[in-house]
């Protein structure tokens, strides 16, 4: 097998097929990614810090354990990006948030840990919304960041670094969160896979909490054997995260068919497809019609309490991030700011307002305040308790639904990527996961697939199955891009003008 | 609707000091946030238990080992002050001595 020219837009299983034979080692990998981010990312901005050094350091010992014979698994050599919400040793870790500008973990988390035992390469830790509120990379205090297939537009979010980084070669996978949609609909913007795992299948531990009950760690590749690749090593039970679960961890790959027969397939009657762009519904009609080619059969599911969970997620994610980001008090790390205030209280209340009323923006402070409200006294049992027994109705009608079908179809998202600045008003941002936010609230796995363009942008195809069903997930994803071209496109991200 | 009395007393809640303008910001955009929530008054959950948490997990044990703790140097790092190995605020009574 011959090198081939341009080494940063293989998907992760060539570039392993590629290293395992010997005509091109992981410095090599490296250092053309590291040559993609020089000459893209000052247009992308996906990248917060680059860790060029430490990445050729990594690939180094890599391309020794490989000439030693002790490569240690799928992911040895293989360079790749970290959204900033996850806790890397000895590198910076913000949040996208002014308070943890500056802030180095003393620890890795899980998911980082087990990724560097795995000889995988940071390249660096990527941009994101705000402590993960927000749907577009926008509420970043660190700057936006641009959609490679055109840098005007969103990248989508929270986990918009992650997409945009591998959309654009930046790099063979990411991890991102999804707490609502952050890494599904993100995947979908940038035209790349985007995988959301059960609730309890990947660790949190060193992940920065915005809602506990609802966020989960997950991949971001260009194909979907490369999250199933990826998902092998970050997932399984965590002593340190109580809520990850004993479930076994099997080969994801080994579940692959070229076919879908016998699978089960519905759309949710109330994806009314009508009030999306004529050319995602087009594109999500004609991938139902390639389920059906690849053998899978369309059965009539209803998810009637679907409507409600996006107002369910707004009173329940912000309770839970108004309790987490707490702990930013300017005491033991991150910002402190103690003067300059205008306020009157004691001083250990005075530091604290002060440091937050400085660091957090403007969305993070609307988020603590939403659920600080619905937490409040005289308020609790109307919002709170209220959220809580419509997210049991959420749940409800998935486990029904799954009763009848295997795989839920639909878009990820309501529009393709829409341009910088150009949703301004937060209740018609939060609709952008009006698509995404149900699984959340229900625990299920879900996957994002490009499934076609409208004018150029990519479209994605959101896939949802029961609890711990990824295996299935994965497979339906992988026959129906095996069948399609949409993952072969990318951007061009070096001249400015996309290839078509 | 919001008074700007309660959102004040929210923001008091949530030790955020804010500016005036964004006072009158946010109470706008809760407003308008909230009327979209109130949809879930259409929805009768009377005899519907409450949902905190997917799996219904509980009592999540693990061996009780002791582990080498991180040293004292590494938690203090990333203080914004410290004094004599221990963080360092404000003081919260006047005659309390310096503050940070």
């Amino acid at each position: 097998m011959s090198a081939p020219a341009d080494l940063t837009f293989l998907a992760l299983h060539e570039a392993r097929a590629v290293l395992d034979s010997g005509t091109v080692s992981s410095l090599d990998l490296t250092e053309s990614c590291l040559a993609r981010i020089a000459a893209a990312d000052p247009a992308i901005h996906a990248f917060l810090t680059v860790t060029a050094d430490l990445a050729r350091r990594q690939a180094r010992e890599s391309d020794a354990r490989r000439a030693a014979g002790t490569v240690r698994g799928p992911l040895d050599g293989i360079p790749m990006s970290l959204k900033d919400m996850l806790l890397t040793a000895g590198i910076p870790t913000t949040a996208g948030s002014r308070i943890l500008e500056g802030f180095v973990p003393p620890y890795n988390g899980t998911v980082v840990q087990r990724l560097l035992d795995a000889g995988a390469v940071l390249l660096g830790k990527v941009n994101q919304d705000e402590f993960a509120m927000g749907s577009s990379t926008e509420t970043s205090a660190f700057g936006p960041t641009g959609n490679p297939w055109d840098t005007t537009r969103v990248p989508g979010g929270s986990s918009g670094g992650s997409a945009a980084a591998v959309a654009a070669g930046m790099g063979y996978f990411s991890l991102g969160t999804d707490t609502g949609g952050s890494i599904r609909q993100p995947a979908a913007l940038c035209g790349i896979a985007g995988l959301k795992p059960t609730y309890g299948r990947v660790s949190r531990s060193g992940v920065i909490a915005f809602a506990s009950s609802l966020d989960q760690i997950g991949p971001f590749a260009r194909s979907v054997a490369d999250l199933a690749l990826v998902l092998g090593v970050i997932a399984g039970l965590d002593p340190l995260d109580s809520t990850s679960q004993p479930v076994p961890v099997p080969d994801y790959r080994a579940a692959f068919t070229p076919d879908l027969r016998g699978l089960r397939v519905g759309v949710p009657r109330e994806y009314i497809l009508d009030r999306l762009p004529p050319a995602v519904a087009g594109a999500i009609q004609a991938a139902v019609a390639q389920f059906q080619l690849l053998g899978a059969t369309l059965h009539d599911v209803s998810l009637p309490y679907s409507e409600y969970a996006l107002a369910a997620y707004y009173i329940i994610a912000p309770a839970e991030a108004s309790a987490n980001l707490a702990r930013y008090d300017g005491v033991k790390y991150g910002l402190r700011v103690t003067d300059g205030g205008h306020g009157a209280d004691s001083a250990g209340a005075d530091l604290m307002s002060r440091t937050r009323g400085a660091g957090f923006g403007a969305e993070v402070k609307r988020r603590i305040m939403l659920g600080t409200y619905g937490l409040s006294s005289g308020y609790y049992d109307a919002y709170y308790k209220k959220a809580q027994q419509v997210r049991t109705l959420v749940a409800q009608d998935f486990a029904q639904a799954f009763e009848q079908v295997d795989i839920l179809l639909g878009p990820t998202a309501p529009t393709t990527a829409f341009r910088v600045g150009e949703v301004s008003d937060p209740l018609q941002m939060y609709l952008m996961d009006v698509y995404t936010i149900p699984a959340n609230l229900a625990g299920i796995c879900g996957l994002s697939i490009p499934c076609g363009f409208a004018e150029g942008l990519p479209i994605g195809l959101h896939l949802q199955a029961r609890p711990f069903a990824e295996a299935t997930l994965l497979r339906a994803g992988h026959a129906y891009e095996q069948a399609t071209p949409w993952h072969l496109r990318h951007p061009d991200v070096v001249s400015g003008a996309s290839e078509k | 609707m919001l008074t700007p009395a309660e959102v004040a007393h929210v923001a008091r809640l949530a030790r955020l000091e804010l500016t005036p303008d964004e006072l009158d910001q946010l109470g706008r955009q809760l407003a308008a946030v909230l009327s979209h929530i109130d949809m879930l008054n259409a929805v009768d959950t009377s005899a519907v238990p409450p949902t905190a948490q997917v799996f219904d997990l509980r009592d999540v044990l693990r061996p009780d080992q002791a582990r080498p703790p991180f040293p004292p140097e590494a938690m203090l790092a990333n203080a914004p002050a410290v004094s004599a190995g221990l963080f360092k605020v404000p003081a919260v009574l006047e005659a309390a001595g310096d503050g940070a």
